[in-house]
């Protein structure tokens, strides 16, 4: 799950403030930055969890050359497809990346850490390195059997210094939580 | 804008509504931010049809990012040292959100003055869907 090249971007910075709703204009307004005590437009605190976009294998994007879980002409391209007529390698392909995801139909996002060894600005070139941390189990009364996995991932910028440090939990539940 | 050692105790706080009727679109426009485009967030006829569930609901890294703007509103630009949550109940279109800070400690560390607090986003029915803590650098 390593991202080689996380190039860190002003238009980026301007959709993803856009999209957490997000009008301070310290994330869009170069002038307006540069006049704080920043100096610069900066990323809001959770931006790193879009170095997804540059993770080539990154399993809950579509691809041109595959299948995907979504609906297309059925409600699902995989899933559904899967328990009748599956097909050989890529599903099995798929089925592997959804473990290591955790994040699959069925799976949640439970806890998520930033530590900020600095903040992001345009024109840092990061990369990351994803350690797989604690498993554990924990019994629901409303989910069933809680499996829960930790993966610790290192941002780190051209120098090889620690910019952010992020930990995820996820969880995958036994039963569908729909309240 | 950041806050100072010296005008802030123990037990003050700070809150803002972060969204108010949560919409699709607003989900839509996150996961094409993010690059998470987990039908699950987005795709009703596999949400409701495959994954069981009754409409799609928001990424948790969504609601973590709402809060944040009310996080860093409070403590100013570029302060954070730690911001960290757990999701506690799912977040669904429609949903109007309060997030609020409140501060537990004001301390030193290395010769910086640090303020950690904790946080709690509630929907419109007063039921947590996220808790966490953050810290973040003061001035004197």
């Amino acid at each position: 799950m390593a991202v080689e090249r996380f190039p860190v971007e002003a238009t980026h910075i301007l959709m993803f403030a856009r999209a957490v709703g997000d009008t301070n204009p310290i994330y869009s307004d170069a002038d307006y930055a540069a006049g704080t005590e920043v100096g610069s437009i900066i990323a809001p605190p959770t931006f790193a969890q879009s170095s997804a976009q540059f993770d080539p294998n990154y399993f809950l994007r579509p691809k041109p050359d595959k299948k995907w879980f979504g609906s297309g002409r059925t409600a699902s391209g995989t899933l559904v497809r899967d328990l009748s007529e599956a097909d050989g390698d890529d599903v099995a392909d798929e089925r592997q990346d959804d473990k290591q995801s955790g994040a699959a139909a069925g799976g949640l996002h439970a806890e998520q850490h930033f530590t900020y060894h600095r903040h992001l600005k345009p024109g840092d070139v990061l990369h990351t390195v994803t350690y797989e941390g604690e498993k554990w189990e924990k019994q629901s009364r409303r989910a069933g059997i809680l499996k829960f996995s930790e993966a610790v991932t290192e941002y780190r910028d051209e120098d090889d210094e620690l910019v952010i440090t992020a930990k995820g939990v996820g969880v995958v539940t036994e039963k569908v939580i729909d309240d | 804008m950041a806050l100072s050692a010296s005008q802030l105790s123990v037990g003050d706080s700070y809150s803002e509504q972060i969204v108010d009727d949560l919409t699709r679109t607003q989900i839509v426009q996150y996961a094409g931010a993010s690059g998470d485009y987990n039908p699950v967030h987005t795709d009703e006829k596999f949400v409701t049809e495959v994954a069981g569930y009754p409409t799609v609901f928001a990424h948790g890294m969504l609601t973590m990012g709402m809060t944040g703007r009310m996080v860093t509103n409070f403590v100013g630009d570029g302060r954070l040292t730690y911001y960290g949550v757990r999701f506690t109940n799912q977040v669904w279109p429609g949903d109007t959100l309060t997030a609020k800070a409140e501060v537990t400690d004001i301390r030193d560390e290395d010769g910086a003055k640090l303020v950690d607090i904790d946080i709690t986003t509630t929907n419109q029915d007063d039921r947590a869907v996220l808790t966490g803590k953050a810290t973040a650098r003061l001035d004197d």
